[in-house]
């Protein structure tokens, strides 16, 4: 009996608290900067794709919903040239994110991506790529690779000493 | 053998090995880079460091390279030792100094061996503070990609591409720690076996430029045991599809055949299979149309009509066996010229009724002596110009060893050696790429190469008659090579179906039976022209004359032609009109040509990738190779295609067979010297632990996405229902049998390195046994029956060339030239002729000459070259719009 009109109390006492329910969807939630939510390929600080098409977050997908095909522009620039996430299968455990060498692939806070039909849960490069650099500023992963592309020669590269010359028999 | 005691543990090894390669043949793990099984060990690289200790009291120890130091009896070392382990570790770290931060963009990422060396022995960070070191790339050509910043200077490259397979024009530059790998300037890398250099490489400096247009990781591939289709050598592949297309063939180690290597045509020559023009869709009188069309006007046609098969050398035994069956066995026709057919049933009549053995690619590269008659071996058969090149190191190599140097101590035996070489006799129309390495070089006409090799074996053994009419030199010549080839222990002669001379070969019959009359080791190679040629001719049938006759005399109206060109093996004149005179032309194949451009009805068949075959190369061993992928339901084996054609038209026989396995069986009941090739692989109902072997590595990607655009349900995967390989990625991840190891992987081991894991010793036989069955053995106690028809001399005619064929690596073979980058190494239309002949015609390098060969007009550019002899002339074998037949024979000049 006792126990009874203690709950009661308690109970009673919970309308002078602070309320928890968010009006969703008239009201937002703050999310935190690192919440794993939808999927988004980022571009570097020179507004160059970053995702050189590597396959590191496809093979770290657990539930393998990445694919992507790789391919190169005149100058040697590695790009996906189809990049696709089934976001119908995706768990968002940011494993992708993880697993990505040049920061391009991020979770970012937003989950709001109910569909009806599931088909358009199929998001292509088109839906992904977005014009910044998301949570990781200032990284250029071509800027630190030795590799040569359009705009940066051999030896160009941070931290790099220019080409060696073959032909030369100085020590 | 002996004891070795590795961390106190004792173990039973062979001796006369490296301390390294008996840790790897144990199944240890022990990082190393310049050493590499085929090529042995120069200690450059120094990450293979261990302990050896003095004896059982011995703490302390001293730090070895485990592959420059041998086995000794009660030897105790140690791999686990802190310090030996600190030591590699180090080595890494300074390795990595100036390796570029590329593993995202780099080829080799995921299947490369400095990763998985740096991840065995711990080195995470870079602690060298300074700048990096960098290089210009330079542009090798078609097939290889260069990119030296990434180069950790094990100098394997250079190993591999100038001391093993002859190449002049890829070096070391520079010194110090500038050291630069590559040709003395920007240009196509000359040698055939260039693409090897992509796995011989620990790292990706070289690497496939064909794989780099279509790029995919390696454990995204779904991959396959393949057999090269290019060449009669019947190299094993691994074949590697992605989103539907073939992305990649490298080398599927097989201690026989092919080793550790194959040829740039192998390897690159598979883009045929993507080329956009493929045949995708059944064509019925100039319409697209669907399956059960194309199979019910089949079936009307099978019974209103008189049907001849023309089966194809490039095809299964099973395809051919099935169009056998449909169309009766007295219509099928073997659809090759008369001269191949009568030279591949002469090469089966020589090794199976002769003494000599015919040995496997292994064996050649063991021979001490070799007698090559009549082919330039680099462009008809690649791999055995290869083998050849080794075997002429095993003399001297026998020498080296006389003086203690064991043979992997590859710097030692080198310096050694020098520039010593073997026995090797060559008899070639014109100069060859292996002439560098010849003891004797005879360029003569086809006959004269057959005089010469009569001349030789009457020396060997005078019951061969001997040959009139011939100059002291050529009996000094021919002195000389018997003495040769009788002094060796381990002789080959070797000569093929590319000199399209009957007597050459019953020559080089004649040397190796006369041989083995004395030595029982003697060896007797045939190259052959096609990937299946031995196995077609072992299964019977008309000639494709025969065929051309039944329809020029009505015996027939209609005709299936199965994966062949007809214009490529017979005169135009003469297939225009069999063409024409066909009712129904049906064509089954995979590539447009230009008989299928005549054809009424075409079938899309699978190319090797969408099918499950087997081929017999030219040393009578069967092979099978699988599937890669499921292609379109339209897309088959033609063997399936004719199988369903059977069935729908009510062929009872063909209704009892359901898939590979009971065409197979029936092969091997009804085909004598065919019996037993389904063997050779284990049934389709073989499972592992109760599972699959599976196509797809543990981490392949996609699967839930790869389809999803099309629809984001995912399909089922296909059912294998001719293989125990399944193809999605699971199932058993142990060693699969030898004959189906889809591909090379073992934990921390993702490069092809990882072969070593499936090897019962580094550098042997695969475990279990090395794949595919040898058909043929001789008997070699047998006596010979000598080829008594010694050929007449050859006289240059004024206005006359007798004209050979001359074979191109690239361009000669009718599949691989499609593919785009082998297109890039295909020469143009030429005539090879000698510069006095050249003069007597008035005529200069690059002018077109005119001539006629059996009534078909050419105008050629001119080579000059010094080596051809004089009154003939060569022309390259089968370019694109050439024939493959009709030669030899005379030309007749035409004045301009």
């Amino acid at each position: 009996m006792l126990s009874i009109i203690h709950s009661m109390w308690l109970t009673f006492l919970h309308m002078f608290h602070k309320r928890e329910t968010i009006q969703y969807p008239e009201e937002k939630i703050k999310l935190p900067a690192r919440w794993r939510g939808r999927i988004v390929l980022t571009r570097d600080p020179d507004g160059g794709e970053r995702c050189v098409g590597c396959y590191l977050c496809a093979a770290a997908c657990p539930v393998d919903c990445i694919s992507l095909q790789a391919t190169e522009d005149e100058h040697g620039r590695r790009y996906p040239e189809f990049f696709r996430i089934n976001f119908s299968r995706c768990i968002f455990c940011g494993y992708c994110e993880e697993a990505c060498p040049t920061y391009a692939i991020q979770l970012i806070p937003d989950f709001e991506m109910g569909e009806f039909n599931r088909q358009n849960l199929v998001y292509e490069k088109k839906d992904l790529l977005v014009n910044g650099q998301g949570k990781y500023q200032g990284y250029n992963y071509y800027k630190v690779a030795g590799l040569a592309i359009g705009g940066k020669d051999k030896g160009q590269a941070e931290n790099e000493e220019p080409p060696v010359d073959v032909k030369s028999l100085l020590p | 053998m002996a004891t070795l005691y590795i961390d106190n543990q004792p173990h039973e090894v062979t001796s006369g090995h490296n301390l390294l390669e008996v840790c790897l043949t144990l199944g240890l793990d022990l990082p190393y880079f310049c050493w590499h099984p085929a090529m042995g060990s120069v200690g450059a690289c120094r990450q293979c460091a261990i302990k050896v200790y003095k004896d059982e009291n011995d703490k302390k120890g001293r730090l070895v390279m485990s592959c420059m130091e041998p086995v000794t009896n009660n030897q105790r070392i140690s791999i686990t030792d802190a310090e030996a382990k600190e030591f590699r570790e180090q080595i890494i770290g300074w390795l990595m100094t100036n390796h570029p931060h590329d593993c995202a963009v780099c080829d080799e990422g995921g299947s490369c061996h400095l990763q998985d060396m740096t991840v065995m022995t711990g080195h995470t960070y870079r602690k060298f503070r300074y700048k990096k070191r960098t290089y210009k790339n330079q542009n090798l050509g078609p097939f290889v990609n260069h990119e030296m910043n990434r180069c950790i200077q094990c100098y394997r490259c250079v190993r591999f591409y100038k001391d093993y397979a002859g190449g002049k024009d890829l070096d070391v530059f520079a010194s110090k720690n500038k050291v630069y790998f590559g040709r003395h300037e920007d240009g196509t890398l000359e040698s055939e076996f260039s693409g090897n250099l992509a796995e011989v490489c620990p790292t990706g400096v070289f690497t496939d430029k064909t794989f780099k247009q279509h790029y995919t990781r390696k454990w995204d591939l779904t991959m396959a045991p393949s057999v090269c289709q290019h060449c009669s050598l019947g190299c094993n592949t691994i074949a590697g599809e992605r989103y539907g297309s073939i992305r990649m063939i490298t080398n599927r180690y097989h201690g026989e055949v092919n080793g550790y290597f194959i040829c740039d045509r192998g390897r690159f020559g598979y883009e045929f299979v993507n080329a956009p023009d493929r045949v995708r869709q059944p064509v019925m009188y100039g319409k697209t149309v669907g399956r059960d069309e194309i199979l019910n006007e089949i079936k009307k046609l099978l019974k209103e009509s008189k049907v001849i098969g023309i089966g194809s050398p490039r095809a299964s035994i099973q395809s051919n066996f099935a169009l056998k069956e449909l169309v009766g066995k007295n219509n099928f026709y073997h659809g090759v010229p008369e001269n191949e057919h009568d030279m591949a049933e002469l090469a089966i009549q020589i090794l199976k009724e002769g003494p000599v053995r015919t040995p496997s690619l292994k064996e050649v590269e063991n021979a001490d002596a070799v007698f090559i008659l009549g082919e330039d071996l680099t462009n008809s058969s690649p791999m055995l110009a290869l083998a050849v090149r080794q075997a002429a190191r095993v003399k001297p190599m026998a020498e080296a060893a006389q003086a203690k140097i064991p043979d992997w101590h590859d710097y030692a035996t080198r310096e050694f050696v020098q520039d010593k070489n073997g026995p090797l006799f060559s008899a070639t129309v014109h100069d060859t790429k292996l002439d560098d390495i010849a003891t004797e070089k005879y360029y003569a006409a086809p006959d004269e190469i057959a005089r010469l090799g009569f001349a030789v074996a009457h020396r060997i053994d005078p019951s061969v008659p001997d040959v009139n009419q011939y100059s002291e030199d050529l009996k000094k010549l021919a002195d000389r090579i018997a003495e040769g080839l009788k002094k060796a222990q381990r002789p080959v002669i070797i000569s093929g179906l590319s000199s399209e001379s009957v007597s050459v070969i019953k020559a080089a019959a004649n040397v190796a039976w006369a041989l083995n009359k004395t030595n029982k080791n003697t060896g007797l190679v045939l190259s052959l022209l096609e990937c299946n040629s031995l196995g077609l001719a072992m299964m019977g049938g008309g000639k494709l004359d025969g065929a051309f006759n039944a329809i020029f005399h009505s015996h027939a109206d209609t005709a299936i032609i199965m994966e062949n060109d007809l214009y490529r093996n017979g005169s135009t004149a003469t297939v225009d009109k069999f063409l024409k005179m066909c009712r129904q032309v049906i064509v089954l194949d995979h590539t447009p040509s230009p008989t299928m451009s005549k054809a009424h009805i075409i079938i899309p068949a699978g190319t090797f990738a969408e099918s499950d075959g087997t081929l017999v190369n030219n040393e009578g061993r069967a092979q099978r190779f699988f599937q890669v992928y499921e292609a379109t339901d339209v897309i088959q084996e033609s063997w399936r295609w004719l199988l369903n054609m059977g069935v729908n038209a009510g062929n009872e026989r063909m209704s009892q067979w359901k898939n590979f396995e009971d065409i197979t069986k029936a092969i091997s009941e009804e085909e004598p010297m065919l019996k037993g090739v389904e063997t050779i692989t284990p049934p389709a109902n073989y499972r592992i632990a109760g599972q699959r072997i599976p196509r797809e590595p543990h981490r392949y990607s996609g699967r839930t996405s790869m389809n999803a655009n099309i629809n984001v349900s995912e399909p089922k995967p296909p059912e294998d229902p001719d293989s125990s390989l399944s193809y999605t990625m699971e199932g058993y991840r142990g060693l699969a049998p030898s004959s189906m190891i889809p591909y090379f992987w073992s934990p921390g081991w993702n490069s092809v390195q990882s072969v070593n894991k499936y090897q019962e010793e580094v550098g042997g036989h695969l475990r279990g046994g090395d794949s595919g069955l040898r058909l043929i053995e001789a008997d070699t106690n047998k006596e010979p029956n000598y080829f008594m028809s010694v050929p007449e001399v050859f006289y240059p005619i004024a206005d006359r060339l007798w004209i050979v064929w001359t074979h191109h690596i690239y361009g000669s073979d009718e599949l691989s030239r499609k593919s785009a980058s082998v297109a890039q190494r295909v020469p143009k239309p030429y005539l090879l002729l000698n510069p006095s002949d050249a003069e007597q015609l008035k005529i200069a390098e690059g002018q077109p000459i005119s001539f006629e060969v059996e009534k078909h007009l050419y105008e050629l550019p001119v080579r000059i070259n010094k080596t051809m002899p004089q009154g003939v002339a060569a022309m390259p074998y089968a370019l694109e719009g050439m024939p493959a037949t009709g030669l030899p024979a005379w030309g007749f000049l035409k004045k301009t």
